[in-house]
């Protein structure tokens, strides 16, 4: 008979039993609706454990990927540690600051050097907890490679108490815990002809950054275009390094844009304004967006309606507090 | 046994291909767009997945009360049956545009009507 643990505590699952039957035999009340494996109200991260392919149907495949399931068709054949969507922490380690460097006027990169392995896809966020035990969460920037260290971009935040700190008190030698990964927003091979479209304002950039770099390692054909917004040219960053990224692959495109006074080469006008008169029709295209919660939630409907599939929105808000910046 | 509404319209797949052209209209509906902002997308495309599932004749549980709890902060700002008329409009052209047969989608949409009083907390 599979056990299965949640929040600390084991249970019996009998044969034919689903896990959401099984907790609330036990006294459990998760969340559900249908019953169906349709509203996916549900939803459970398998953080050990192999779940039932049917129970993953209808899922994005960024968490089929990681384990994801709904609790209402899962009739597990073997033990699973199970946990709400987003709480299920796997990997906890100690970094050491290998770099720190200004990117603009108040973007920061932090390279992390994790002292044992910590697994990842580029786009995912990992939370950062400091010794008295604030934690915040920021996008990963670069490559799972283990050569290279883990890259954030970090803006810092009026009154933010995490970003202050890490701008103005750590430095290079000292070391933090990083946890996680999360979050779904990240490349899926599979399909390298798909057009990808790419949104980002301010240090949303990051994670894009390494979106963009994991599909071209990958070997993704298809039209990779990254628009990157920001109120004026102050606040873009990295733009030597897109430029030359899409002088070395003709499928990537990079589109700078500010609100007013554009320079050459940089387009004038909102980043959603930008994307919407540069691309009318996205069905098929894959979209990723990151950065101010009003600016994604304003893309996702836009992109929605001028035809992306919601099964190919990928978007991750930056909220002020639990998310302070990237 | 395959002649239930459910397997007749197509089963998952014609949910599937029905929910983002249904979420689509709705929400380029200026008669009743107004009351899906600010709301997760993911989450109500899920919701409207399961509605769609039910209005096909397929796998639900549902129940009145959801129904009535899910839409009573809406009926308080104004929700009436002119909205209802269309969000069935909108499910109507749905299923014309994948296609389906005119009885069909009139099956449908008796099952979906069956929702009104509960939607609209009378």
């Amino acid at each position: 008979m599979p056990k299965i643990t949640y929040e600390g505590k084991q249970f019996d699952c009998e044969e034919d039993q689903t896990v959401l039957d099984c907790l609330a035999r036990h006294g459990v009340t998760y969340p559900s609706s249908c019953q169906n494996g349709i509203c996916q109200t549900c939803l459970m991260h398998a953080t050990e454990g192999t779940v039932p392919a049917v129970a993953q149907k209808g899922l994005k495949e960024t968490l089929k990927l990681q384990n994801y399931f709904l609790a209402c068709t899962c009739k597990p054949t073997e033990d699973l540690v199970v946990s709400e969507p987003g709480t299920g922490v796997t990997q906890r380690v100690v970094a050491q600051v290998v770099g720190k460097k200004p990117l603009n006027h108040d973007i920061m990169r932090f390279q992390l050097a994790p002292d044992d392995e910590f697994e990842f896809r580029s786009g995912q966020f990992l939370h950062l907890k400091r010794d008295d035990g604030l934690v915040r969460s920021y996008s990963i920037a670069s490559l799972p490679d283990s050569d290279t260290p883990i890259e954030i971009h970090v803006r810092r935040m009026d009154n933010g108490e995490m970003t202050t700190w890490l701008h103005d008190t750590l430095k290079v030698g000292d070391a933090v815990e990083i946890q996680g990964p999360v979050g779904e927003c990240f490349y899926v091979p599979g399909n390298p002809e798909q057009n990808i479209l790419l949104i980002g304002t301010g240090s949303g950039l990051g994670p894009l950054w390494g979106i963009v770099r994991d599909a071209l390692k990958q070997g993704h054909t298809g039209r990779i275009h990254l628009f990157h917004g920001n109120y004026d040219i102050n606040g873009l960053y990295l733009m030597d390094e897109l430029k030359q990224l899409a002088r070395d692959n003709p499928n990537f495109l990079y589109t700078p844009c500010v609100d007013s006074h554009a320079p050459e080469g940089v387009e004038e006008g909102r980043v959603d304004a930008v994307v919407s008169r540069t691309y009318s029709d996205l069905k098929d295209w894959k979209v990723f967006i990151c950065g101010h919660a009003n600016m994604v939630d304003n893309m996702k409907r836009k992109t929605f309606l001028a035809g992306a599939s919601l099964q190919n929105i990928y978007a991750d808000s930056f909220v002020d507090s639990s998310k302070e910046a990237a | 046994m395959s002649d239930s509404l459910y397997d007749k319209i197509g089963g998952e797949a014609a949910v599937d291909a029905a929910v983002d052209i249904f979420y689509r209209k709705v929400l380029a509906d200026d008669r009743i767009s107004k009351y899906f902002e600010g709301i997760d997308m993911e989450t109500q495309a899920a919701k409207q997945k399961a509605f769609l599932t039910m209005a096909f004749g397929g796998p639900n549980s549902y129940t009145g009360m959801d129904m009535r709890e899910g839409h009573a902060h809406l009926v308080k700002n104004g929700l009436n049956d002119s909205h209802f008329d269309a969000v069935m409009e909108n499910l109507g052209a749905t299923l014309s545009e994948l296609n389906v047969p005119a009885e069909l989608i009139a099956e449908a949409a008796a099952i979906a009507e069956s929702t009104r009083n509960d939607v609209l907390g009378k």
